[in-house]
């Protein structure tokens, strides 16, 4: 893999003051398709790891690239809205969910909002329910759907599955699939194993903040996949 | 003069410091010492304010000392937002800056319209009246601010993430800070002479001045309070919340952040 080619490429990367660093000289690369799972015990690194790919972190030390560009020439803004992000627990802004959407694009009319709904497998009457009253799964999945309001090109999802029951996380691991099928690179944060071995196409195994494996989900766990 | 205390009268006065002692032992409260000092403290600074304040009144001593005067209520007022919001780079450049606006906005009005002459005895009160309350709501703004940033740091970073500018992410708590911050003023000033009887009013009264005079003069105290807490604290939370992002729109390392770095 090339460091163009990369999706994302981390170079000597450091995060934190000396003595607490969250990653430490971290060196690795991320293909440009498929899903790449990024696994590893907790405070290793793995959600630091997520937010410099859209600079919501940035490194204290090292450099990351986007497609062979470092990210500290990019406009953030505008990166962000290319690379777009869910997070563990989600985070559904006051009133309903058409609103939600209007955060991410403000031109989001009913049609467009119908459409994106659908994208993540919710009706499109859920388009006028308040956002504070949807469960753990639809709200993650209308937070799935306001960061696809934006068009991005890649998806970062960091542990989105963590707050949610069996049934919702199955749900929110297909859409992760589909959007991968569809062509959008989607870089998933897990801590456990047994996901990390359904979902990945490509695995980095983070531990104290450095790389200790990387690979096929069977390399990286040691088989059983 | 009618309403003369006198020193026994004051003393009498401390009667009820002592019930808020015994409140605070009898809750275990610990603020036995705050108490004793903030009594302390005020005692003497009253005292040394009066006999300064006599000075610079006195039609006989230049003006300049009033404005110095007012110089230092509006640096101290910055100081002290400062001390109570450290999190936020630069707030003393910050607060120095909306004290000192509500200071030439409530001057301008003041002296301007010719609500009061412009002389010592007019000067240094209304300085202190306007700026002191502005400081308060200021204060609730920069605190409210950071905690509330720190609080909601996943909905503003949810924001950041789907590309917003920090200015339009921190939006809704900025809107949320203002409100809490100005509404005890506005609430001040709804329940006046329902509620309580202000401070400028009732020392006018005790000191023999007709009460319809006395009334006057606290409306209009009353209403570039009103306007001067409203100055202070858009130009505090405002203000505060540019230190509070990067130039690259990411929020700062706050006190009490419960972000996962998982």
């Amino acid at each position: 893999m090339s460091g163009s080619a990369a999706l994302f490429s981390f170079e000597s990367v450091s995060v934190g003051p000396s003595g607490a660093r969250r990653l430490d000289g971290l060196g690795a690369e991320l293909p440009a398709e498929g899903l790449t799972a990024i696994a590893g015990p907790s405070g290793s690194g793995k959600s630091t790891l997520l937010r410099l790919c859209n600079r919501l972190e940035v490194p204290s030390a090292g450099v990351v690239r986007h497609h062979g560009t470092d990210l500290a020439q990019r406009d953030p803004l505008e990166l962000r809205r290319e690379v777009a992000m869910v997070f563990q627990r989600p985070v559904t802004f006051a009133g309903t969910v058409h609103d939600n959407l209007r955060e991410a694009d403000p031109g989001c009319d009913a049609a467009r909002a119908a459409e994106l709904l659908e994208h993540v497998g919710l009706d499109a009457a859920f388009v006028s329910r308040d956002a504070g009253e949807l469960s753990g799964g639809e709200a993650q999945r209308a937070c799935l759907a306001r960061a696809l309001a934006t068009r991005p090109r890649v998806l970062l999802m960091d542990e989105p599955t963590s707050a949610l029951d069996d049934r919702a996380a199955a749900v929110l691991e297909r859409l992760a699939r589909r959007l991968v099928d569809g062509g959008t690179p989607v870089v998933w944060v897990t801590h456990s194993d047994e996901q990390l071995r359904r979902l990945a196409d490509f695995a980095l195994l983070l531990v104290g903040g450095r790389i200790d494996g990387s690979g096929s989900a069977r390399e990286v766990t040691g088989g059983g996949g | 003069m009618e309403g003369d205390v006198g020193y026994g009268g004051l003393a009498i006065s401390l009667v009820l410091v002592a019930v808020a002692l015994a409140i605070s032992l009898r809750l275990r409260l610990r603020l036995e010492r705050e108490l004793v000092v903030s009594v302390a403290r005020g005692f003497v600074q009253l005292l040394i304010v009066g006999v300064a304040l006599a000075l610079v009144i006195d039609p006989g001593t230049p003006l300049v000392w009033s404005w110095l005067w007012v110089a230092g209520i509006v640096v101290f007022a910055a100081a002290t937002v400062h001390r109570r919001a450290p999190a936020v780079p630069r707030l003393f450049w910050i607060a120095l800056v909306a004290n000192g606006a509500t200071a030439v906005v409530g001057f301008a009005i003041t002296f301007g319209l010719g609500i009061f002459p412009i002389e010592g005895r007019t000067l240094v009160p209304i300085a202190g009246i306007l700026v002191g309350n502005a400081m308060k709501s200021g204060i609730v703004a920069a605190e409210r601010l950071v905690e509330a940033l720190s609080e909601q740091r996943a909905e503003v970073e949810a924001r950041l993430a789907l590309g917003q500018p920090s200015l339009q992410a921190s939006r809704p708590i900025v809107r949320s800070v203002l409100r809490t911050a100005l509404s005890p003023q506005i609430e001040n000033t709804k329940g006046l002479g329902l509620v309580f009887l202000p401070g400028a009013m009732t020392g006018l009264i005790l000191a023999g001045v007709d009460p319809a005079d006395a009334v006057l003069v606290q409306l209009a105290i009353m209403y570039l309070i009103l306007g001067g807490t409203a100055t202070t604290t858009a130009i505090t939370a405002l203000g505060a919340v540019r230190r509070l992002f990067t130039a690259d729109h990411r929020l700062v390392a706050l006190p009490r952040s419960t972000r996962d770095t998982g």
